[in-house]
């Protein structure tokens, strides 16, 4: 791709760089109203004139170019190093005009990096109702760059800022080789000398912040000490007198190009609705109340609400297979159309709605910034248990899925902090323990009975598991806490951005993309191994199973019809390799009271615990008590006997140690390896796999000893 | 001498100076600059941490950073 010309979006966290990417491609990049969304790089394509495609980057929020966390590294290891793959040709840095100041700093820092450079003000309607007004020319004449005005939520003013970009593009700025502050020219000159022409600027970042920057070794760093030393050069004093500098600048171009309508009467600002509603929702009391309300609405809403679009899918899936079967002729094909494939696929569909409705309540927390509410009001809460208040976007975000989750504790400055989260996250129940929680809830918790007469029972039983897996997360990072040495201080300095109106456009987006991975990912992944479970539960070693049915009938004589075909289905499930590794690992869970059948489904969740639903039901429908009618998964599983006490399997006790064996367990390949790669060690996943897979048998061991 | 982590809720201050250099960068990057004027506006449940308005928007942060911040009142 030589000669693209690539420009970065560059700005302060929350400032709208992903929504403008979002305008300017036409792609779905993740945004949210909290600093902090994006953590990685994201290319698209902007029709810049008619003819003439350039390259949009995405990047991470940074406050200034000396990074404090690694989602900044990323972003300055591009703009510091121009042999850099993805080093832009011009940056557009989006400032936030409702705070200025704070995002000029970062702009005059790009700027004196040689980047040549347009200023796009965003979030001019929020500035105007804080009653900023900004003469943006004279801003431009002040500056000395192109300024264009827009709405990057709305898509407004992007044809102004077409013409800025074009403009820059062909003039170039041409870099002023000032220095902000001053510094021994034998010091640049040195810098220059061993690594190479640079603007001073940049040769003074290299300096600086030569650990960070991947395009060193370890012999350049060590050069690069000495050369601090030889010029007694104290960086961090630098980058504050820096730091001063700059602002005492801006506050005066500041001070010609702002006015503020609210000041001019009023020495106290007008509140805003912003004031209004943190009175409540950061409230020391009403805070946490507001906040355990919510979660236990959205609780509610997934597990009630989403009962009535889930029957229709239920009794459609057995509406259409009814149909099938009456029209097809009678035979094993049929049968694995209608009650294997359709059957399976229905299985993924029935969680839709559930799925939906968690997206949605956890896209309303971001798009609102209420999110970052709860990251302040649980700060002092998750800092007693080695976490940090920035560890809230990751765990909550782990209700959907742990993989993004994990890649979202980037923006946790301290090491320690950011991996005690990324260890204990995947211990919030993620979307597909879902399924597993709703049949079984079904089965152990009566269906009819309420709490207080209001709250469906099963529903509380779901918000139960769900604070549980909470509770043990933050009970394993206080342990972690206390085995795993500090670095670094921990800190937590953080933004509140004003509430916004959700936009529900992109609201519908991100529910329809998780559905969409949800039925094609999780889909693909139930389906290859329900095929790979149908073979081997259905073949067996040597001719074992040929011989079954001739043994069955002469050991029960007795025995005709339904209950031969029975007894002789379950006889050959038994003796399939599927059956021997079952009975295999049977000696080891049958104290969490499992029988060889539910061990089959353990051993197949470990890749993914999706998987767990679509494998029970290819178990009980292979291995006979097929009544036709009611053979859905819930009610095979509901009509399973325990063959040594002759009562029903799936009892309370078993249940409920299922249900806990799930929250805990680490059944998840995806989450190991982006643990791996967060890391860059295998020491991480593999303790995370040992310390979640002991976590989760001692608990349902536990729970079975005490209910049976 | 009195720093951030003083100030009670409605009350005002002016940045005069920092005791912790490795904060210190942070602090001025996100606008809290000597001379600059501060208002305490909310604190967590438990006191901890602290909400404040500086140069426009609200800014948090744990009791023990915002007692690295000297004061003076306004
Ligand atoms: N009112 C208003 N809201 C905006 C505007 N531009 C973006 N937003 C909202 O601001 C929030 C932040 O937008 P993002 O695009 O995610 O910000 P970002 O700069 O990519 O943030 P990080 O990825 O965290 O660095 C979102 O809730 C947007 O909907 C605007 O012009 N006006
Ligand atoms: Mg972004």
């Amino acid at each position: 791709m030589a000669n693209v010309t690539r420009i970065a979006l560059i700005g302060n966290p929350n400032a709208g760089k992903s929504s403008l990417f979002n305008t300017l491609t036409g792609l779905n990049q993740k945004t949210g109203n909290f600093p902090g969304v994006t953590m990685d790089k994201l290319t698209g394509i902007w029709e810049l004139e008619p003819g003439r495609n350039i390259e949009i980057l995405d990047l991470p929020g940074i406050y200034s170019i000396y990074p404090k966390s690694i989602d900044e590294e990323l972003v300055i290891n591009i703009l510091g190093n121009p042999q850099h793959p993805d080093y832009p040709d011009m940056a557009i840095v989006v400032a936030d005009a409702s705070n200025l100041k704070r995002n000029l700093l970062l702009f005059s820092q790009v700027r004196d990096l040689g980047i040549p450079t347009v200023l796009a003000l965003n979030m001019i309607d929020v500035a105007e109702n804080q009653g900023y007004v900004i003469n943006s020319l004279k801003l431009a004449r002040e500056l000395n760059v192109e300024v264009a005005e827009i709405n990057a939520k709305k898509g407004i003013g992007v044809g102004g800022l077409k013409l800025a970009v074009i403009k820059t593009l062909k003039h170039r700025y041409a870099s002023n080789d000032a220095l902000p502050l001053s510094v021994a020219d034998e010091l640049i000159e040195d810098v220059q000398k061993q690594f190479g022409e640079a603007d001073p600027y940049r040769s003074l970042l290299w300096l600086m912040e030569h650990d960070r920057m991947k395009m060193f070794n370890q012999e350049q760093r060590e050069s690069f000490d000495h050369l601090l030393e030889k010029h007694q050069f104290e960086p961090k004093k630098y980058k504050s007198a820096e730091t001063v500098k700059r602002y005492e600048q801006i506050s005066e171009v500041v001070e010609r190009c702002v006015i503020n309508l609210n000041r001019q009467w009023d020495a106290e600002p007008v509140k805003t609705w912003t004031d209004r509603l943190d009175k409540v929702f950061i409230h020391s009391f009403w805070g946490y109340v507001i906040f355990l309300a919510i979660l236990f609405i959205m609780f509610q809403a997934v597990f009630t609400w989403a009962t009535y679009p889930m029957d229709l899918i239920d009794g459609g899936v057995a509406q259409l297979n009814d149909w099938l079967k009456g029209i097809l002729p009678d035979s094993p094909l049929t049968g694995m159309l209608t009650d294997g494939l359709i059957a399976g696929v229905g299985g993924v569909l029935i969680f839709v709605p559930q799925i939906a409705f968690l997206f949605f309540f956890i896209s309303m927390l971001e798009e609102t910034g209420y999110m970052s509410r709860v990251m302040f009001i649980m700060d002092k809460m998750m800092r007693r248990f080695g976490l940090n208040g920035k560890s809230v976007v990751p765990l909550i975000s782990g209700i959907a899925c742990a993989v993004p989750a994990i890649m979202s504790t980037r923006s946790i400055g301290s090491w320690k902090d950011r991996l005690i989260t990324i260890l204990v996250t995947p211990l919030m129940s993620c979307s597909a323990r879902l399924p597993i929680y709703t049949v079984l809830i079904a089965l152990v918790v009566p269906e009819k009975n309420t709490l207080f007469g209001v709250f469906n029972l099963q529903g509380v039983a779901l918000f139960g598991l769900y604070l549980l897996g909470f509770f043990m997360a933050l009970l394993s990072a206080w342990v972690l806490k206390k085995i795993l040495r500090a670095k670094e201080r921990s800190y937590f300095i953080m933004e509140l951005p004003t509430y916004k109106g959700p936009r529900f456009k992109h609201v519908a987006i991100s529910i329809y993309n998780s559905v969409r991975a949800f039925i094609f990912e999780a889909g693909k992944i139930i389906v290859a191994i329900s095929i790979v479970l149908w073979v081997f539960a259905s073949y067996g070693p040597g001719d074992s199973m040929a011989k079954i049915e001739e043994q069955v009938r002469l050991k029960n004589p007795s025995l005709t019809g339904v209950d031969l075909s029975n007894k002789i289905a379950s006889e050959k499930l038994e003796n399939s390799y599927a059956g021997h590794f079952g009975k295999l690992i049977e000696p080891a869970i049958k104290p969490l009271g499992y029988d060889w059948k539910i061990g089959i489904a353990l051993i197949t969740s470990f890749a993914a615990r999706e998987v767990f639903v679509g494998t029970m039901s290819t178990i009980y429908s292979l291995g006979g008590e097929v009544d036709n009618e009611n053979a859905t998964i819930k009610n095979r599983m509901r009509a399973e006997i325990n063959p040594d006490t002759g009562k029903p399997m799936y009892d309370a006790a078993l249940g409920f140690s299922l249900l806990i064996f799930y929250a805990f367990a680490m059944q998840c390949m995806s989450t190991l390896a982006t643990t791996y790669r967060e890391t860059k060690s295998w020491k991480y996943p593999l303790i995370q796999f040992g310390y979640m897979t002991t976590l989760a048998y001692l608990a349902a061991f536990l729970v079975y000893q005490i209910l049976s | 001498m009195l720093t951030l982590a003083d100030l009670r809720i409605g009350e005002h201050g002016e940045i005069t100076g920092f005791t912790d250099e490795l904060l210190s960068l942070k602090l001025l990057e996100m606008g809290c600059l000597p001379g600059t004027e501060v208002i305490l506006t909310h604190h967590a449940p438990f006191g901890d941490p602290i909400a404040l308005k500086v140069s426009g928007y609200t800014l948090t942060m744990r009791r023990e950073e915002a007692a690295t911040i000297q004061i003076k009142r306004k």
